[in-house]
């Protein structure tokens, strides 16, 4: 703040205190008595009258305090100007303050956990426990309170995964993220309608569900095109693309012709936002045993 | 005579003397703020909205969102574990208005960019509790439907312009083409995304 700014607060704020307390001991002064008299003020609005009686002493004296707190106030703390006050107090000290000492008493119980192996951690009660607050907190909107997923979020209690169920891939996808994204149509921009009534036949017959034989093994060819390069040639999906498998019963997006045919219409966009620097390493390591735990008992 | 009754039968002087009262605390803890650097002076890296995003405020406000969540992260450990970095003044240079707010009835927006996927913001704000069941926020299904109003993205742009924002007149020129067409969900998701990305580390 600039010198003309810090001279402008201290004489205003100090102006008004000293202004007040001014005040307080002219009017004292001015008052013709010391006891209180049947004395009014001398006009009558509606029958009411004033009193012309001396302020009570305590409450002067409450006034006279106020003034003093403030000088005191104004002392120890910043409020005018540059002052930086006695107490060198801030708002960003005061935080400072707040973190370290929570750091010291989590630290420890984080730090213990932090250089421990994922697959031993998720067999630690305590460690789980704090696994599952934290999931609760950072996870649980998308995933889901019982980590269940929901449409577009996967399930994380079952042995299905994206992009891999191991505790090292479970920490890639912490720390860094995913970004899931199916082109449309896949990589085969030129499918007619009838090739995508193909491919989404093929598609259900991994799982006996086709609707038409025919278009089913029509699809083959298309699928072979335009869904292999990810999916792979059997439709059990690549985990290093997060591409899924197909022939099994868990579906990221909904498994009936429609919903379908939908994806391979227009496409999937999906993201798995990274927790570094949001998260610590020693949370995420609990939070990938705490995850790691749920289909590994 | 008393004294008091110069101050209470002098009508005009009464008058000044009540504005210079009650002006001590905006002359004390308003006006300088118009002219201190920590409140002007954006934050390392900070840009203006663009065109989709400042958009996709003007949604926010329509639907009234800063009426059930804040903007602003407060310095206390229990927020900046929650939300990231506590807010600073020198993030908020462009916005006219801010939109702190002053209720949570949702949690706090003001880091919310990045935080959850597209998908996630757009399925939210089609069906919240189709994500989280306990949420007692409003759907806003039409914000699927209807489309940016592109005819005074440009006219936006140059007020703000007028009010100190550094907006190029390249940008102005590339605005009405940059919304057009676009749902509302879209420049709203924009804006969301990006709230509060400028300051990464969370202390």
């Amino acid at each position: 703040m600039s010198t003309f700014w810090s001279i402008w607060i201290s004489v205003i704020v100090l102006g008004t205190i000293f202004g007040c307390a001014w005040l307080l001991w002219a009017v004292r002064k001015s008052q013709t008595t010391d006891v209180e008299t049947d004395r009014t003020m001398g006009h009558s609005f509606d029958g009411i009258e004033e009193y012309d009686n001396p302020m009570p002493k305590w409450w002067l004296y409450l006034f006279l305090a106020t003034c003093v707190f403030a000088l005191g106030y104004l002392a120890l703390y910043p409020g005018l100007g540059n002052w930086k006050g006695l107490l060198g107090w801030t708002a960003h000290n005061q935080w400072e303050a707040e973190v370290a000492e929570a750091e010291e008493k989590f630290g420890e119980i984080y730090a213990q956990y932090g250089d421990t192996p994922v697959a031993e951690l998720a067999d630690n009660e305590d460690a789980l426990k704090i696994g599952q607050r934290l999931f609760a907190n950072n996870c649980a909107v998308c995933h889901g309170t019982a980590a269940r997923g929901q449409v577009g979020f996967p399930n994380l209690t079952d042995d299905d995964w994206l992009y891999g169920g191991t505790p090292e891939a479970i920490l890639e996808t912490l720390h860094n993220g995913r970004m899931g994204n199916m082109p449309a149509k896949g990589v085969m921009p030129n499918m007619t309608n009838e090739q995508v009534d193909q491919v989404v036949n093929y598609v259900l017959s991994f799982s006996g569900r086709e609707k038409d034989a025919e278009a089913a093994e029509a699809g083959k060819a298309v699928f072979a095109q335009g869904c292999a390069a990810c999916h792979g040639p059997g439709g059990k999906g690549m985990e290093a693309v997060g591409a899924p498998n197909l022939t099994d019963d868990v579906w990221l997006y909904g498994s009936t012709y429609e919903w379908i045919k939908e994806t391979v219409v227009n496409g999937r966009q999906n993201q798995m936002p990274a927790q570094s620097g949001r998260l610590t390493d020693d949370q995420i390591q609990i939070l990938a045993a705490y995850v790691y735990s749920l289909s590994n008992d | 005579m008393h004294k008091h009754e110069i101050v209470e039968k002098n009508l005009g002087l009464m008058i000044v003397l009540i504005v210079l009262a009650i002006s001590g605390g905006f002359l004390v803890e308003v006006v300088p703020l118009f002219f201190l650097k920590e409140t002007n002076e954006p934050v390392e890296g900070l840009e203006p909205y663009t065109a989709l995003e400042l958009e996709g405020r003007d949604i926010y406000i329509r639907e009234g969102c800063h009426v059930c969540h804040t903007q602003q992260i407060r310095p206390f450990r229990a927020e900046t574990e929650r939300y990231g970095h506590y807010s600073v003044a020198g993030e908020f240079v462009y916005d006219r208005p801010f939109l702190w707010g002053s209720k949570r009835t949702g949690p706090d927006l003001a880091r919310v960019g990045g935080r959850y996927s597209d998908a996630w913001q757009r399925q939210h704000l089609y069906d919240p509790r189709s994500v989280v069941p306990e949420s007692n926020m409003p759907a806003f299904p039409w914000l699927f439907e209807d489309r940016v109003d592109h005819t005074k993205t440009a006219g936006k742009m140059e007020t703000l312009q007028t009010l100190g924002v550094p907006y190029t007149d390249e940008q102005i020129a590339n605005a009405e083409d940059e919304v057009k067409g676009k749902f509302e969900i879209e420049a709203l998701v924009a804006y969301l995304q990006q709230l509060g990305t400028v300051i990464t580390e969370k202390r």
